[in-house]
């Protein structure tokens, strides 16, 4: 009988996820992928899911990756699931980007300044023509690396020594945390921060976008970017002084934008600021730009724009939780559905009938 | 399952979860904000549920889980798969025999009893985010009573239409103090949700919200003096059994407009069934 067919859900699940699996290994007469090829050569996309993934482990944001056929929301949502699961021992100390060992520096405000320049492993100036010699080309020549690597100043710093730019926060000496406390409105800076960082890069791009063409402008110059390596450092009880357990690379973007100025306050520059796993400048940038548009409302600035509102911006971030609820609707919904058809049907004789007596009334 | 606790959280989330939940069986119908984990499941699957159900179950609890009223709709397996896998719970499809019984948009058609929990799935907790999409301000809404508005998009709907247009996630009234969303449940049981003795629990996971109804606690669904709440069902009856009074499933057997309905709760279908054969 047809209504035992759509029945049967052990039975569909079982070969479905058989099907999947042989998808995910595509033709066997080719070899499988390392997860060392993937965290070596798709390092821009183990960078991602570890960012909305919130957990720094190349190995397991390959492996993510691998399991999840390359979809990047997929294996960001492999990740959480698998981080929510791990014991907290400790919090870091705050990094101290400053002190970065940075691969890449550039800042858009100034020609030169302290510590110059650096492009670093960039594609900004690459013409975007397919290199159909790169599959099979030899491996290029070592990059050549000039000099030692010198301290570089914080942006923030040098503006700040002529008092133009705002004071950093006092340190609120412990940040909250979505991970544990769940979302509240209004929601402080340090949460803010913490939710653009996991969050879904292009919702950040195109809300950080729409910024730059007129819904909600900061306008905004990139003080500086810098990607490299910082130690992560924490404090255990038991000793009492911090340790390193190990080093990150990171993007930073401090995003310079304009303020007007207040009753209380002289007009000065505002921070914007984007920090991110991984080499990954869109995702710092856009970042830098939401996190200036959000403080629209403590800089006393009117809301009127997406970006500006905070509750808008946080609730619809995570890739994870909007592409749980988007692709739920797949679920079946048969009952509300049928509820819906009593109704429907309900009013359509309604309204049918109404028409009728009026046309009755009309003769 | 090696490597994970039982039934997936640990102890300490666990904790936290009943602690949520105890605030919400003292404050019926509110919305209790909890640390909701990522599951691995996706939002949307189920994760306010599981995670309530993970923080209630114990190793002698029998375990029901249903999707559209059925037990083996696939996000339905899926789950009891997942309570069997991490919690190694015996698992059972009749309603009468379970402890625990999860669900997804319906309530079973046999009476619960006093030894029973019911959680429901949440997709949106809220029941004012139709009308205001801020929680911010619905909290404070919920905080004055100030149910007006809800009221009104009743009202408006009974001049339009002559009767209330919505049909499913029909708001309630729980305790005479907090509207509260049944979750998306058919109207057609929001009745069984009032004096229920089994506990109701319900989780949001995404949203992040818990929130209960106490064993025998008052639930109205929103209605006027002279529009009384009226629950809809198909005005058929069960292809299969024969029931005239359970929620029907309309189920489109060919391209010609030919369709049956049958029961929405295979478990009720099924028993009234054997029962017939039993006695014939």
């Amino acid at each position: 009988m047809a209504y035992v067919a759509v029945k049967g859900g052990e039975r569909a699940i079982d070969n479905a996820h058989a099907w999947l699996a042989d998808a995910r290994r595509g033709d066997p007469d080719l070899p499988a992928l390392t997860l060392a090829q993937i965290e070596q050569q798709l390092g821009r996309a183990v960078d991602r899911v570890m960012a909305e993934g919130a957990l720094h482990d190349r190995r397991l944001a390959a492996l993510a990756l691998m399991q999840a056929q390359g979809d990047v929301t997929e294996a960001a949502f492999l990740l959480r699931a698998y981080r929510t699961t791990l014991p907290r021992f400790a919090a870091g100390e705050p990094l101290d980007t400053a002190a970065m060992h940075l691969r890449r520096r550039v800042s858009a405000i100034y020609k030169d300044l302290p510590g110059g320049q650096m492009l670093g492993p960039t594609t900004d100036y690459t013409h975007r023509l397919l290199d159909f010699a790169l599959p099979t080309a030899s491996p290029a020549p070592a990059a050549r690396r000039t000099g030692e690597p010198k301290p570089m100043p914080r942006i923030g710093d040098i503006l700040g020594a002529e008092g133009l730019m705002e004071p950093d926060a006092a340190d609120p000496g412990s940040s909250g945390d979505l991970t544990r406390e769940p979302l509240a409105f209004p929601a402080a800076r340090d949460v803010r921060l913490q939710a653009l960082a996991r969050a879904d890069e292009g919702f950040l791009l195109g809300l950080g976008y729409s910024t730059q063409r007129g819904y909600g402008n900061t306008h905004p110059f990139v003080g500086e970017i810098r990607v490299g390596e910082t130690a992560v450092e924490i404090i255990p009880p038991e000793l009492g002084f911090p340790i390193s357990i190990g080093d990150i690379t990171l993007t930073e973007c401090q995003m310079v934008t304009q303020f007007r100025g207040s009753k209380t306050t002289p007009p000065q520059f505002t921070r914007g600021y984007g920090l991110a796993f991984g080499h990954s400048e869109r995702r710092a940038m856009a970042m830098s730009l939401l996190d200036r548009s959000l403080r629209a409302a403590e800089l006393g600035e009117d809301v009127v724009a997406p970006a500006q509102d905070v509750e808008f911006v946080l609730s619809h971030c995570d890739s994870i939780e909007a592409t749980g609820f988007v692709e739920h609707l797949k679920l079946p919904h048969y009952v509300d559905f049928q509820s819906e058809l009593e109704t429907i049907r309900r009013m359509r004789a309604d309204a049918m009938r109404g028409a009728l007596t009026e046309a009755e009334a009309a003769e | 399952m090696s490597g994970y606790n039982f039934a997936y959280l640990d102890e300490q989330t666990k904790r936290m979860i009943r602690r949520a939940i105890l605030k919400a069986v003292a404050i019926p119908g509110h919305q209790v904000p909890f640390g909701g984990r990522e599951m691995p499941l996706p939002y949307g699957w189920g994760t306010g549920g599981i995670q309530v159900t993970a923080s209630v179950i114990g190793a002698g609890d029998v375990l029901k889980v249903i999707d559209q009223g059925a037990d083996d709709t696939t996000n339905a397996v899926s789950i009891r798969r997942f309570f069997a896998r991490t919690a190694d719970v015996r698992t059972t499809t009749r309603t009468g025999e379970a402890s625990i019984i999860q669900t997804r948009h319906r309530i079973p058609e046999t009476r619960l009893r006093e030894d029973q929990i019911i959680v429901y799935q949440v997709p949106i907790p809220e029941p004012l985010a139709k009308l205001e999409p801020s929680r911010a301000e619905a909290r404070r809404m919920h905080a004055l009573a100030e149910y007006g508005a809800m009221h009104v998009r009743l009202y408006e709907d009974i001049t339009r239409y002559g009767h209330v247009s919505i049909s499913y996630d029909y708001p309630v009234l729980v305790n005479r103090r907090y509207l509260m969303a049944p979750s998306p449940i058919p109207a057609f049981d929001n009745p069984k949700m009032h004096m229920m003795p089994a506990l109701q629990l319900f989780g949001a996971g995404r949203e992040k919200r818990i929130y209960a109804v106490p064993p025998y606690t008052e639930v109205r669904s929103l209605d006027f003096e002279d529009h009384p709440f009226r629950a809809t069902r198909a005005p058929h009856a069960c292809a299969l059994c024969g029931a005239a009074d359970s929620y029907l499933d309309e189920v489109v057997t060919e391209d010609r407009g030919g369709r049956m309905f049958v029961c929405s709760d295979t478990d009720h279908c099924e028993t009234r069934r054997s029962a017939r054969e039993a006695a014939a």
